[in-house]
């Protein structure tokens, strides 16, 4: 339930309105944009957004950094140096040490690793999770949905910060990787849900509706029309699940029902230094400092990812004086009513 | 009406009672609370283990625990601790704290968020719609562990400025505080104040972004521009139509804000020192305590669950689209 | 302004001078930022609008029609950059700040939007929507008691039935006619000097579309006020304006009288435009023009004449510099259009004939008329007896329970036979798109039977439903939302050969096939959908649906997502393809001009029910049923002189609710017919439900024709 799903946007000058501004026939604009491929146009938008390419260059210098640290840094994380306890930094220690002369800046690199892959992980773990209920339960329908969506209501009913950390102490001692299935296992049920939304309008499009009259078996259809056409989708949502999993993974191993010692990640040392944080602050703060700016890092990169991939779902509505005429009248409607979502 | 009311009444009560025997299920399997007495030096002997074990009821199918739980639980006993001591004893205290923090926190947060992402929709592209977008991206990149540490470490400054205890960051009242009324309620105004800053803040975070968004929506709708056309300024249409229309989105995200809040409540209380609900999760979950685990989740799944029911009334009397016609 | 004496009458200026223009736009520019660099939506416009006049914009999309009327009402977004000046009354509008437009908006120019559905706030009642509008303006002297019941007043005089009851309605419980109708009302709230209608039927049923076109008019008596009808419909403008702007690229390409627009047009665009309509009353001989290639962007525009790439009479000196608006020679002083090639299309136009089709290079295409006499004899390909399809309703929102069910379909029976057009029509929500939709299920159907191709479909293997499902094809209204985007043009055509599992070397070998066969060109093989005009992609998914080489194509209003200009060439196309082909096609469409065009026969729906079947003549030329002729008389056509002769027959009221259809005859709560019978006739349309009998002959003793009509008291009435 840690959502850190940030709609609104960070913006740009202009109003971009997607391929559509206002009043200019889709074919004008189209033409102008011709042989320009959609990854392209898609990699133009974010580019020029500052705040997600700076998110993005600062998230790839950080997690290269604390991969390539051990070659570089003069201590390793399990090292200690007795000649030096609960020292700020220093031309030797450059985050200074702990109480037990361990040195700050290694151990900040390996959290920081930590934390970032988890994140990583998690997210695409929970997004194949996600996009296998969300898409079966939107297409099918029926009991497929009902049940699927029923396990979803449960597991948002039980908050997963809560249900980890009931399941921690059972993870004393093993590897992280299990911690890091745990968090999967408990990040997909919001994007699912937003996947199978998704998959109910694409369902009734039309392209689906002529794939099935072509004859086309369901799990084709899935794979080739309903998948793909959610990808911006699930793209951007992998970069929350990655945010809101950090925040989640650093929060349990905060109270100890994450990542277990000797590792470390930066929720355990985030805790170890802030029982003292008032008079040596750098046992935590540039563990706190480097998870704020990573996070924020994959926020911005999400945000600006939604405006370049999805840019008519939130802009595209405001400068739209649509003159087609005709696209509306008699469509056809399905009688059946909305779909409501459950809460 | 009345029977689909009672469908839905149900289908929530079946999900609270499934989702409270899931947690109870994972505790009692995963937990050890035998554990540390036998790991106590010297071990204490075999029958004081044994007579644990069935004070525990440790050796009975996990199942037939629950059901025990739960019936007594209906009756208002939610079992004893670990320790011995009785959960209900402490429990309508322990949720008058917790209750204390999420009601103040989401009213807090919902306010001033609407507040701030309407004004960050309007002023668009400007210089305080960066700010605000700035500051809630920050927020919510903020855990709330981090969050409450930086407030505290913040408040010392103030304190040791203003040379004197402004605000206190341990508990919620000072332990044997003796005075009047307005002495208490001064001191309980100066516990109060950073928790529900802790919370609040990534309330309004969340809030705002939302709210920004259904605005902006709004802003370039239809009726707006009907609203205009007929003669309103384009200040008065933006309030009057789009303001009022732009709240409807809001009452769905209620749930999940709140959800929200849960998380971020656990943490908060921890941190300051609250024994409220979350703070004794972990400490259950520390003591590995099933009953106060069990006990713990069925209030949060009341919560949430509570929290969606709000939620489906205050869309019902935002959008008459889904009134009762 | 001279010419309209009898306009003048409702003029309180004085006529003939300048200033008696009620609204003078002049040299208006109105630019926005894109992507690619600045549109220039609308460049140099200028028009000028007497009192009481009802002057015309007509367009394709993107033609910059509606952006300049929203410039007048002040209400384009702030990226836009406008230029030039737009008076009323000679007070400049431009440069006002919004508190100064916001006290002329709504009491002095007030406007009608396109889309009905999102116009209203949804969070407020209609009432209180009206009254807004009188209370901004009314000052102190108006109560909101007052408001409140002069809203009740304006609600009843736009026809809304039981208005003091319906003014505490949400937007919501109001149909797309009526939100219309309620629009219109806020905006005669306060007796404006000037009504901008911006396409205010697009969005409508053409019945609908009939009545609220009549509210306007009843306004306009009202109000004595002037009109700008911004409309893409040429048939709309033929019947209601006085004069005409045809606006291209973001200019006026030609203006003058409704008359010499219809009758002498000046620019090739316009005469292609108007060539390019089917028409009601011409049928089958009409070669439609198609008008190639599609309207340039408005980002960075080539010197020279806009239209030029597409124009027939193109030479070198149309790409030296844009045309002026100028008088066309030989025709009324008011009349003007911007082509250097005007007294050539003149000097034509002169010689006569059918100047459009022969300057397009136009042809009917030479397909042998199905014989009606052998029909019996040829194979039912696609047949369909008392189909029956009910949807479960639910209550909106929150709290849903099943009240009932929705008789979308309710025993439709009708056969396709080899090599012959069906065409369904009927308006929204008669259940002709629930019709094909059961019949490309290929499920059992609720009720009744479909037989596709000499198999019944009930018992079908999933191995017999394949190999229908290869001579069953269907083709869908929006081209855009019917392929998927993120396939290219090669991946969509092939793909129903995929499934179908035939091998990659034929498949590589059929796609350029297909799409020469219909007119796109090979290379464009490995774009991608959005690459492609609206035209181009329907020809993709013509070609899609013909992969198979199918015996029947079910078109879902192919046509009505596009321009007409564009429409033309793919009415054509299908025409060929028929021809060539040999198919038979089940052709669904609201407008029944196109049916007219492409069907060898027609079947009128309503509320679930087919009320009449025959041969396209016979049923154009000699309707029996009411619904057919109030549905036939309610369509314009391009021609104002007709439109002045035609008589109307106005329905009343909206489509009831298939949840709950009336008894008896399902049509008679809105028929025109049931009101003049007397009552123990009138008995008998509400407790029998009229069966679906072979219709009385034209002529007392014509041979029985292939006409059925389900009416108990038919009758023929010519309404085109």
């Amino acid at each position: 339930m840690t959502t850190t799903d940030v709609t609104g946007g960070t913006g740009k000058a202009v109003p971009t309105g997607g391929a559509n501004p206002v009043d200019v026939p889709l074919d004008a604009v189209e033409a102008e944009t011709e042989g320009v491929t959609r990854g392209k146009l898609v990699l133009r938008r974010f580019l020029r957004n500052r705040l997600a390419l700076t998110g993005l260059v600062i998230l790839v210098l950080l997690y290269a950094l604390s991969l390539t640290s051990p070659l570089f840094a003069p201590w390793r994380y399990d090292e200690y140096d007795y000649l030096s306890f609960l020292q700020g930094p220093s031309a030797s220690h450059w985050f200074g040490t702990s109480q037990i002369g361990e040195d700050v800046f290694a151990q900040t690199m390996r959290g920081l690793q930590r934390s970032l892959t988890i994140g990583l992980l998690t997210a695409a773990i929970s997004i194949v999770i996600a996009s296998v209920v969300g898409a079966c339960a939107g297409y099918f329908g029926g009991w497929v949905d009902r049940g699927l969506m029923w396990v979803v209501d449960l597991l948002l009913v039980l908050p997963s910060f809560l249900i980890i950390a009931v399941i921690s102490p059972a993870l004393r001692g093993s590897s992280w990787i299990l911690f890091v299935l745990l968090l999967g296992m408990f990040a997909w049920m919001i994007t699912a849900r937003i996947l199978r939304g998704m998959t109910l309008t694409l369902r009734e499009r039309e392209f689906v509706k002529a794939a099935r009259f072509m004859g086309a078996p369901s799990g084709l259809i899935i794979r080739r029309h309903i998948l793909p056409n959610m990808a911006s989708l699930m793209i951007i949502d992998v970069t929350i699940t990655v945010g809101s999993t950090i925040l989640l993974e650093t929060g349990l191993s905060y109270f100890g029902f994450g990542v277990q010692p000797p590792d470390v990640s930066l929720g355990t040392l985030i805790r170890d230094g802030s029982t003292a944080a008032l008079t040596t602050p750098w046992l935590f703060l540039f563990a706190g400092g480097l998870l704020v700016v990573s996070v924020l890092a994959v926020n911005f990169i999400g945000d600006g990812l939604r405006d370049a991939l999805d840019p008519n779902a939130r802009r595209g509505r405001k400068v739209r004086h649509d003159e087609d005429p005709d696209v509306e009248v008699e469509r056809p409607r399905t009688p059946r009513a909305r779909q409501e979502e459950p809460s | 009406m009345a029977r689909f009311l009672a469908r839905r009444l149900v289908n929530y009560v079946a999900l609270c009672l499934v989702a409270t025997f899931l947690a109870f299920a994972l505790a009692a399997m995963t937990f050890d609370p035998v554990g540390k007495l036998q790991a106590r030096n010297p071990p204490p002997p075999q029958a004081t283990i044994d007579a644990k074990r069935a004070e525990l009821r440790l050796d009975e199918p996990i199942p037939q625990r629950f059901v025990l739980w739960l019936g007594d639980a209906v009756q208002g006993d939610f079992g004893r601790t670990v320790v011995n001591q009785s959960i209900s004893d402490e429990l309508p205290r322990r949720i008058g704290v917790s209750l204390r923090l999420f009601l103040l926190g989401t009213v807090v947060g919902i306010g001033l968020g609407v507040i701030l992402g309407v004004a960050s929709a309007i002023r668009q592209y400007r210089f305080s719609d960066y700010a605000a977008t700035f500051f809630s991206f920050v927020i919510l990149s903020t855990p709330v562990f981090l969050l409450g540490l930086l407030l505290k470490y913040l408040a010392l400054e103030l304190n040791s400025a203003a040379g004197a205890q402004l605000l206190v960051f341990t508990g919620e009242t000072t332990p044997g505080f003796q005075g009047g009324f307005w002495a208490a309620l001064v001191d309980r105004v100066q516990h109060l104040v950073l928790p529900t800053l802790t919370i609040a803040l990534g309330q309004i975070a969340y809030y705002s972004r939302y709210q920004r968004s259904a605005m902006l929506d709004v802003l370039g709708s239809d009726f707006l521009r009907t609203a205009q056309a007929k003669g309103l300024t384009r200040r008065k249409a933006l309030f009057k139509h789009g303001l009022r229309t732009a709240l409807v989105p809001m009452a769905t995200l209620f749930a999940f804000g709140f959800g929200l809040l849960i998380t971020g409540g656990t943490f908060t209380e921890r941190i300051f020192g609250w024994y409220g609900m979350g703070d004794w999760l972990v400490y259950g979950i520390e003591q590995d305590d099933t009953n106060i685990t069990a006990t713990v989740t069925l209030f949060v799944a009341v919560l949430v669950l509570i929290s969606g029911w709000l939620s489906d009334v205050f869309y019902a009397l935002l959008d008459p689209r889904v009134r009762l016609r | 302004m001279t010419t309209y004496e009898s306009d003048v009458l409702a003029d309180p200026g004085r006529p003939g001078e300048p200033s008696a223009a009620l609204l003078e736009v002049s040299d208006l520019e109105v630019s926005f930022p894109s992507e690619d660099g600045r549109v220039r939506a609308v460049r140099g416009l200028s028009y000028r609008v007497a009192a009481g006049e009802v002057l015309g914009i007509v367009g394709e999309s993107g033609s910059g029609k509606s952006v300049s009327s929203l410039a007048v009402m002040g209400l384009l977004p702030p990226s836009a950059r406008i230029g030039g000046s737009i008076r009323l009354r000679g007070q400049e509008l431009l440069g006002l700040s919004d508190t100064e437009l916001s006290r002329i908006r709504g009491r002095k120019v007030a406007m009608v939007f396109q889309d009905p559905l999102s116009a209203l706030t949804p969070v407020y009642t209609v009432g209180d929507q009206i009254a807004e509008a009188l209370l901004v303006h009314g000052g102190r002297s108006t109560t909101p008691s007052a408001a409140r019941n002069r809203a009740v007043e304006l609600l009843d005089l736009v026809g809304i039935p039981n208005a003091a009851e319906r003014v505490k309605a949400f937007p919501h419980e109001f149909s797309g006619g009526m939100r219309q109708r309620a629009v219109i009302a806020m905006a005669i709230a306060n007796d404006p000097d000037l009504i901008i209608a911006d396409e205010p039927t697009t969005a409508l049923d053409v019945t609908v579309q009939a009545q609220v076109l009549e509210v306007l008019k009843t306004a306009q008596e009202v109000t004595g006020a002037g009109i700008v009808l911004i409309t893409h419909d040429l048939g709309v403008v033929a019947g209601t304006a006085d004069r005409v702007i045809v606006m291209y690229a973001g200019k006026a390409v030609e203006s003058g009288t409704v008359d010499e627009i219809f009758a002498t047009p000046r620019m090739p665009y316009t005469l292609g435009l108007l060539g390019s309509i089917p028409r009601l009353d011409v049928g089958r001989g009409q070669p439609l023009v198609p008008i190639e290639g599609q309207p340039p962007s408005l980002v960075a525009l080539p010197p020279g004449c806009p239209f030029s790439p597409r124009c027939p009479l193109r030479e070198a000196a149309c790409d030296a510099g844009e045309p002026e608006l100028l008088p066309a020679p030989g025709a009324g002083p008011d009349h003007r259009a911007a082509c250097i090639r005007t007294a050539d299309l003149a000097a034509a136009d002169a010689e006569g004939g059918d100047l459009a089709a022969e300057l397009f290079d136009a042809h009917v295409v030479e397909a042998e008329r199905v014989d009606a006499e052998t029909r019996i004899d040829r194979e039912v390909v696609l047949g369909v007896d008392r189909l029956v399809k009910h949807y479960p309703v639910r209550t909106g929102g929150l709290f849903r329970r099943k009240v009932g069910a929705v008789q979308a379909v309710d025993g439709v029976t009708f056969d396709v036979r080899a090599g012959e057009t069906l065409g369904l029509v009927g308006e929204s929500g008669c259940g002709k798109s629930t019709t094909i939709m059961e019949i490309m299920n290929l499920d059992p159907p609720m009720g009744g039977s479909i037989q596709v191709l000499g198999s019944q479909v009930e018992g079908l293997s999933r191995a017999d439903r394949k190999r229908i499902r290869r001579d069953l094809q269907i083709v869908f209204q929006d081209p855009m939302a019917s392929l998927d985007p993120r396939l290219p043009v090669r991946d969509l055509i092939a793909e129903p050969m995929e499934i179908q599992g035939f091998d990659k070397d034929h498949i590589s070998r059929r796609v350029p096939e297909l799409m020469k066969l219909v007119g796109l060109r090979s290379e464009q093989i490995n774009r991608y959908p959005g690459e492609f005009s609206g035209g181009q992609r329907q020809r993709i998914c013509i070609a899609r649906a013909l992969a198979l080489e199918p015996k029947v194509l079910v078109l879902d209003e192919p046509v009505s997502a596009l321009d007409v200009s564009i429409q033309a060439g793919v009415l054509n196309l299908l025409d060929e393809l028929k021809a060539r082909l040999g198919l038979a096609y089940l052709f669904v469409a609201h407008d029944l001009s196109v049916v007219r065009h492409i069907a060898d026969r027609v079947a009128v729906m309503y509320l679930g029910k087919i009320v009449e079947i025959g041969g396209v003549e016979e049923v154009f030329a000699a309707p029996q049923h009411p619904y057919t002729q109030a549905l036939l008389s309610a369509i314009p056509v391009p021609d104002p002189e007709v439109e002045r002769r035609r008589e109307r027959v106005l329905l009343t009221g909206d489509l009831p609710s298939p949840a709950n259809p009336p008894s008896g005859c399902r049509f008679r709560t809105r028929c025109q017919l049931f009101a003049t019978l007397d009552e123990e006739k009138q008995q008998r349309c509400i407790d029998v439900e009229p069966p679906r009998e072979g219709a009385l002959p034209a002529e007392p003793d014509a041979p029985v024709a292939d006409h059925e009509v389900a009416c108990h008291w038919a009758r023929i009435r010519t309404v085109v």
